[in-house]
């Protein structure tokens, strides 16, 4: 039984969360040494991937310098980029393997720990089939380690359980616009965005979660474009909006059908694009008929002004593009609401040109490259699907094993825990991912890790996750090992490795690689470095959609990345997609696809009548593993708040700063009102980045988008009230947790 | 830096504080954060913006300073108190119109944003500058700002009857020409204390 050995606090106070504030040697050290080097490489946070210098003395970082020649950011950093260093070196940092005893965790060799992974893995196998255990991976890993878990937990396991925390993140837009588009990536690069004439922001708070983006999205405004907002809060980048929309949590399609409506009925649509180019128009063009602006204010509580000036706009602008994000891909729709977009896209000819397109935003790092070589349930390398007989063919071939060797589809990451929840999957190996603190109904996720036969963990970090593991195997941070990532344009770029892992930790793709031979697949994981896994992964990617066989590292480092596909070493990669107006399905059209307007998992009623949704803030980063270990980023926002209007605060009595109780149909959390009106006034936000009782997702609840499987995080019903000050806080409304917490 | 200027865009502002973990890491002042960022009314508007040192042409701070600790270059760059001299009384805090100098109470010195010149003196923009992820703080030619922004940049101020010329410019709407602060801050500030 994988229960954490001590009580969290005891935890806590061996393994942190521990406050860094300065760098190695101290702030009285000159900035500046002659020995010092500067390794060009990419933030390890989100999907925006900015440039940065790292500075490094000996084997540790100290600093950081902005990079300015990278062309997507010009030096630009968010506070997570410009504090990032405080990472390395850090008092938690775990240097060797834990394993679990009654009283804690202690120290072992790494024999002992990879033998004991192995051994309690297979020994599950044995007793209860290969599909008895799973794996867990990540999006802030580099594709060379998640391709090489693809090929770990399909080869060396033998399990069709394995998924990724990019499930919580991009799969809501990518089956979007794999079912419209043919393909899983954005069809703009970042600099066709000063070139739209109107840009819809839907369900992002682009300031505090892609500031870099904020930049782009003004120089749009200065060359005198218009800036539409869709959100139900006014979050900063709505301070320069041309229009707002506060549109209610979960009524995107709507919203989006409305548009649509009053784009056709005002004759705004490209005929001739939707006669050339797509399929399936007339569906849509019925469904929307009946969303006309005042049916469609009621369902969103976005005016109808509004919305017939939003779609003349778009629907008279030569370039627009809608850019999205989990504000409207988090929901049980999250699908139709991407459909919703881009069929507006579609029907106005804004794809395939400059300042023309739908566009998600990638949260996670290699949040893009993490989806295309195999770390993904359905999924092989080059995003291929693990049930199309060639792409199993091909992919077997460049293994060296069978096709019929290789398991089908498994199950999604939501669905792993469920499964371990009804003792169907029994033991689990996970990788940079924290559960407990970023998959919706926490209590039901605690239960579900508690019942695990054996559970092991690869992470840098203790995370509240790994409290509760046998083993943890101490792995490497982003800038201890070389490799790619895509970042969120698209843009295949390299990382550079700074330093070597500290004291016994090793590189997560060492670990693996052990592993496998331990499981007795050696001979198919003879990797002695990343770039060995990188040559491998290129030729298994050939011919699929995301083809990377004409990438080399020197490439990447030469041309500031490579806008897959690259499909031979003199293509000079693909910034912008459907140019040739070719879309990837085997019709080589787009296709609409009715969005049908449905409800939320979690509907409001009188008991609990108020919206749940929530978030992240600029300083914290997930579930903040890595950024509530790191001083200033703590000190910004040290906790979470309640936004809640005035309205809905007056109703209870609630004042700023005062402690409020939120109840959903799952569990209730008390923390500080944030009283503002920059929020609908039936609608409670709550950012998402810490553990425990600061948990807003033991709060949310496990409804998935049936096609992308995504959780429904954005909408929950809840109820607030007053709340008097309870154990364990103090007077102020501070949590009494340790560091951290 | 020869040619560059430094801009601010008060509207660009999204409250992000890269600027002010930034500006710790500067060289000449390594941890300690100068830039001051200003949340106007939460409870109205996410709207922010942030505050670096104007270098004003003829410096109140200076002019306030009983000391002379407090030098401009011929670079126009207005400096931090110098430490021999500096007793750190606070007069020009209370002095800027501006409201830019700090007094380190244990190091008993007035610091403030230098604009970075351990870095624009090696060719580097000013840390908040390179960093600021809606260039609300900008650091280009002249040439460049009026080739990428459409607002028109000021850098003359009037606070009642005292007007000041800074070498940072902020950016006003098109045609503006100065910007004026009309109230009388001197019998604002004793209302304030009442």
């Amino acid at each position: 039984m994988a229960k954490p050995p001590l009580p969290v606090e005891d935890l806590v106070r061996s393994y942190g969360p521990t406050l860094k504030y300065t760098p190695p040697g101290g702030w009285t050290q000159s900035a500046r040494h002659a020995g010092d080097r500067l390794v060009k490489t990419h933030c390890c946070f989100c999907g925006q991937q900015c440039g940065i210098q790292l500075r490094v003395r000996e084997n540790e970082v100290i600093g950081f310098e902005p990079w300015d020649e990278f062309p997507f950011n010009r030096g630009m950093l968010c506070p997570k980029g410009v504090k990032r260093y405080l990472q390395g070196s850090h008092p938690d940092r775990l240097l060797d393997p834990l394993l679990r005893t009654d009283t804690g965790f202690r120290k072992a060799s790494w024999d002992e720990a990879l033998a004991m992974t192995a051994q309690r893995l297979r020994e599950i196998q044995d007793r209860h089939g290969r599909d008895s255990v799973a794996v867990l991976g990540g999006a802030s890993l580099i594709s060379e380690k998640s391709y090489l878990l693809g090929k770990f937990a399909r080869l060396a396991l033998g399990t069709r359980h394995i998924d990724y925390n990019g499930r919580l993140c991009m799969v809501s837009a990518g089956t979007g616009y794999k079912l419209a588009l043919g393909v899983d990536r954005n069809p703009n690069p970042w600099s066709d965005i000063p070139e739209a004439q109107v840009v819809i922001v839907a369900g992002s708070n682009v300031a505090e979660c892609f500031p870099i983006t904020t930049d782009y999205l003004w120089r749009m405004r200065d060359n005198g474009g218009k800036l539409i907002v869709v959100d139900p809060r006014r979050t900063p980048i709505c301070r320069n909006a041309d229009l707002y929309l506060p549109v209610k949590p979960g009524m995107d399609t709507a919203l989006f059908a409305g548009i649509l409506h009053v784009v056709l009925k005002e004759g705004l649509e490209d005929r001739a694009f939707i006669e050339n180019h797509t399929t399936g128009f007339e569906a849509v063009e019925q469904y929307v008929k009946e969303w006309d602006p005042r049916r469609t204010a009621e369902a969103t509580g976005v005016p109808p002004e509004a919305i017939e000036k939003a779609a003349r706009w778009f629907g008279k602008a030569e370039r627009a593009m809608a850019l999205h994000a989990r504000g409207v891909e988090h929901h049980s729709h999250g699908v139709e609401n991407v459909l919703a977009i881009v069929n507006l896209c579609l029907a106005t000819g804004n794809i395939g040109r400059p300042g023309a397109g739908p566009n998600m935003i990638t949260g996670q790092g290699n949040g893009q490259g993490g989806r295309e070589h195999g770390q993904k349930c359905d999924q092989l390398p080059g995003q291929r699907h693990i049930d199309d007989p060639a792409a199993r063919k091909y992919v077997a071939g460049v293994w060296g094993v069978e096709p019929d060797s290789l398991p089908s589809a498994g199950y999604t990451a939501m669905e792993i825990l469920e499964a371990i929840h009804r003792g169907e999957i029994k033991g689990l190996l996970s990788i940079c991912f924290n559960p407990l603190v970023s998959l919706p109904d926490a209590g039901y996720i605690r239960e579900a890790l508690n019942k695990l036969e054996f559970f092991g963990i690869i992470d840098f970090f203790l995370s509240e996750t790994a409290h509760h593991a046998d083993v943890v195997l101490a792995g490497s941070l982003q800038e201890e090992e070389e490799g790619v990532v895509c970042s969120g344009e698209g843009r295949v770029i390299k990382i550079n490795k700074a330093v070597d892992p500290p004291g016994n930790a090793w590189a997560d793709s060492r670990i693996i690689v052990d592993l496998a031979k331990r499981l007795g697949a050696g001979d198919r994981f003879r990797f002695a470095s990343t770039r060995e896994i990188f040559d491998e992964m290129c030729v298994a990617s050939k011919g699929g959609t995301a083809d990377y066989s004409g990438i080399t590292w020197e490439r990447l480092e030469k041309e500031m990345g490579l806008f897959w596909p690259v499909p031979s070493e003199n293509h000079p990669g693909t910034p912008r997609l459907f140019e040739d107006r070719h879309f990837k399905h085997p019709d080589g059209k787009a296709h609409f696809l009715v969005a049908e307007v449905k409800p939320g998992g979690d509907p409001l009623d009188s008991s609990f009548p108020l919206h749940l949704t929530t978030g992240r803030v600029v300083s914290q980063f997930l579930s903040g593993t890595q950024t509530r270990r790191i001083g200033p980023l703590v000190d910004q926002y040290p906790e979470p708040r309640a936004e809640i209007h005035p309205e809905l605060a007056a109703r209870h009595g609630i004042a700023n700063g005062e402690l409020m109780t939120v109840t959903t149909r799952r569990a209730s959390m008390t923390l500080p009102a944030l009283v503002v009106r920059t929020i609908r006034p039936d609608t409670v936000f709550i950012p998402y980045h810490w553990p425990g009782r600061k948990s807003v997702n033991g709060l949310t609840h496990r409804t998935l988008d049936p096609r992308s499987k995504i959780p429904e995080f954005k909408s929950s019903a809840c109820r607030i009230g007053k709340a008097a000050v309870p154990d364990g806080m103090n007077s102020s409304g501070q949590l009494n947790v340790l560091g951290g917490g | 830096m020869l040619g560059y200027e430094f801009y601010v865009d008060p509207s660009r502002c999204i409250g992000c504080q890269s600027c002010v973990n930034a500006c710790g890491e500067c060289g000449t002042h390594r941890g300690v954060s100068l830039i001051h960022l200003d949340f106007f009314d939460r409870e109205w508007t996410t709207a922010s913006t942030p505050m670096v040192c104007m270098h004003c042409e003829n410096p109140t701070c200076a002019q306030a300073c009983p000391a002379d600790a407090i030098k401009k270059g011929e670079d126009g760059v207005v400096r931090s108190a110098l430490k021999p001299r500096c007793i750190a009384c606070s007069n020009c805090v209370l002095a800027c119109p501006f409201g830019v100098p700090k007094v380190q109470i244990e190091m008993e010195l007035m610091m403030k944003c230098d604009m970075c010149y351990d870095r624009t003196s090696v060719g580097l923009r000013p840390m908040c500058a390179t960093v600021c992820p809606s260039q609300a703080l900008m650091y280009v030619t002249p040439a460049e700002a009026a080739r990428l922004r459409r607002d028109t940049p000021v850098n003359t101020f009037r606070f009642g009857n005292q007007e000041v010329k800074t070498k940072v410019f902020v950016y006003l709407p098109q045609g503006e020409d100065a910007l004026a602060v009309e109230a009388d801050v001197v019998n604002d500030l004793w209302r304030s204390t009442e």
